[in-house]
């Protein structure tokens, strides 16, 4: 099958990759560019654990084309702490064990760092609606919730 | 795996051009949103896959003298962030915002809700409330459509080979207009609907219901205008008695099938209490606009 060559931004990095025309976005960045913190859930776009920013839009990447991103910028989980410096939101999710086994958690912290960027201060209800989209079968969501609550106050303050 | 190949398209020329030099089978791609679903699933096999969404006529809103045109790739989290189109269409948008997740939402688009052709598309009923109209693209040049006409059955469209759906025209509404849109589903995010009613109406300043449109979706083949449900509003000032015509216009309307989201008479039920619901919501929104939609 013929490849494709792609350059985007990733994280900030111009990246330059050979793909598939069947490969997603997300096989991508596992298979080709091994930032494999992107999770694959489901695959079909009901889970939301590969979630990242596309041209600073939320969406699954298992749902996007390697091939369609050319030119692109791509934010994922790895580009989310600043060295070694947690985001607010990781170190929050820490704080309130926000997680179990882990695989929903990238696309959980992408989803809420894109929503506390277009709303810095969301209701309880806002934060379950938006991350309606982010499946986790371990926690029962509460201190995910609570977790986005404290960051999102912390960041405010900050 | 057939040797499949991808190409973008820069114009509605070459999108044409593309399609046509492809013996295969072709998809576009907009969101992608169910075609990727549909092609890692190998429910689809196609030879050329055409993105379509650098197409500026498909990317575009603008609001016009005689009304409100929406490129048929424009996603949902744009139309959502669009303060203007989401004041003029509230209707619309309740069903737009009801597509999936933030995540479905900042991708899929209002093209690809119509052409997936689901029965249960959200924004599908609303747009055939509000009497929109699809430019298409193909070799034989543009043409216009209702977006009640292109649905045909459950992944099946009226659309020939080769033709595309450019942009949906939303015709100006006269002042005291409203529209809404309501679905049943048994959770309240990340689900289809079972069923999904779309009223649009205007009022004369008596407060009487000049003209309406009812859509239904989920409870047929494809989504329904029901004049009959429509004709029963008309004239009313949206009492019991209209009401109740519309309730029974919109069961004998619904030919609904079975299945594990909801049995036949449960839909026809549904149908009628949504249809009840969704105009006293409409008509509430119409009172409220005194400008022109």
């Amino acid at each position: 099958m013929q490849k494709y060559h792609v350059t985007a931004t990733i994280n900030g990095d111009e990246v330059d990759f050979l793909c598939e025309p069947t490969q997603s976005l997300l096989d991508v960045l596992r298979d080709e560019l091994h930032l494999t913190g992107t999770k694959e859930g489901c695959a079909t776009g009901d889970c939301g654990a590969c979630s990242v920013t596309l041209d600073g839009t939320l969406v699954c990447s298992c749902l996007v084309l390697g091939a369609e991103v050319g030119g692109k910028s791509i934010e994922t989980i790895e580009g989310m702490a600043e060295g070694d410096d947690l985001h607010p939101l990781q170190q929050k999710f820490i704080d309130h064990i926000a997680l179990q086994c882990g695989i929903c958690t990238p696309g959980l912290l992408v989803a809420s760092k894109k929503l506390l960027e277009r709303n810095p201060d969301p209701s309880e209800e806002e934060i379950r609606y938006w991350l309606a989209g982010n499946l986790c079968r371990c926690t029962g969501y509460q201190k995910i919730v609570e977790a986005v609550v404290d960051a999102a106050a912390e960041m405010r303050n900050s | 795996m057939n040797d499949l190949r991808f190409e973008f398209a820069d114009s509605l020329e070459s999108a044409a051009r593309l399609i046509a030099a492809e013996p295969g089978e072709v998809r576009v791609l907009a969101g992608g949103t169910d075609v990727l679903v549909q092609l890692h699933a190998d429910m689809i096999e196609p030879d050329l896959i055409v993105d379509i969404k650098r197409i500026p006529e498909l990317r575009a809103v603008s609001e016009g003298d005689d009304g409100w045109r929406v490129g048929a790739a424009v996603s949902g989290l744009e139309l959502m962030d669009n303060a203007k189109f989401c004041a003029a269409w509230p209707g619309v948008m309740d069903g737009v915002r009801l597509i999936g997740s933030v995540q479905i939402r900042g991708r899929a688009s209002i093209g690809g809700n119509v052409c997936n052709a689901s029965p249960a598309a959200d924004s599908v009923p609303p747009m055939i409330a509000a009497g929109a109209i699809a430019t298409v693209f193909g070799p034989d040049g543009p043409r216009e459509v209702a977006v009640q006409d292109i649905g045909i059955g459950p992944g099946k469209t009226s659309l020939k080979k080769g033709e595309i759906v450019v942009s949906f025209f939303l015709p100006k509404r006269p002042a005291r207009s409203g529209d809404a849109y309501q679905r049943f589903t048994p959770r309240t995010e990340m689900d289809i609907a079972v069923v999904g009613v779309g009223v649009n109406l205007t009022l004369h300043d008596t407060g009487v219901c000049s003209t309406a449109r009812v859509a239904v979706g989920a409870v047929a083949e494809r989504a329904l205008l029901v004049d009959e449900a429509a004709d029963a509003l008309i004239g009313s000032s949206i009492d019991e008695a209209a009401l109740e015509q519309l309730v029974s216009a919109v069961r004998s309307a619904c030919r609904p099938i079975d299945d594990k989201r909801g049995t036949k008479e449960f839909r026809i039920k549904v149908a009628g209490v949504l249809a009840e619901r969704v105009a006293r919501i409409a008509y509430r929104r119409a009172q409220e606009a005194g400008g022109a939609g």
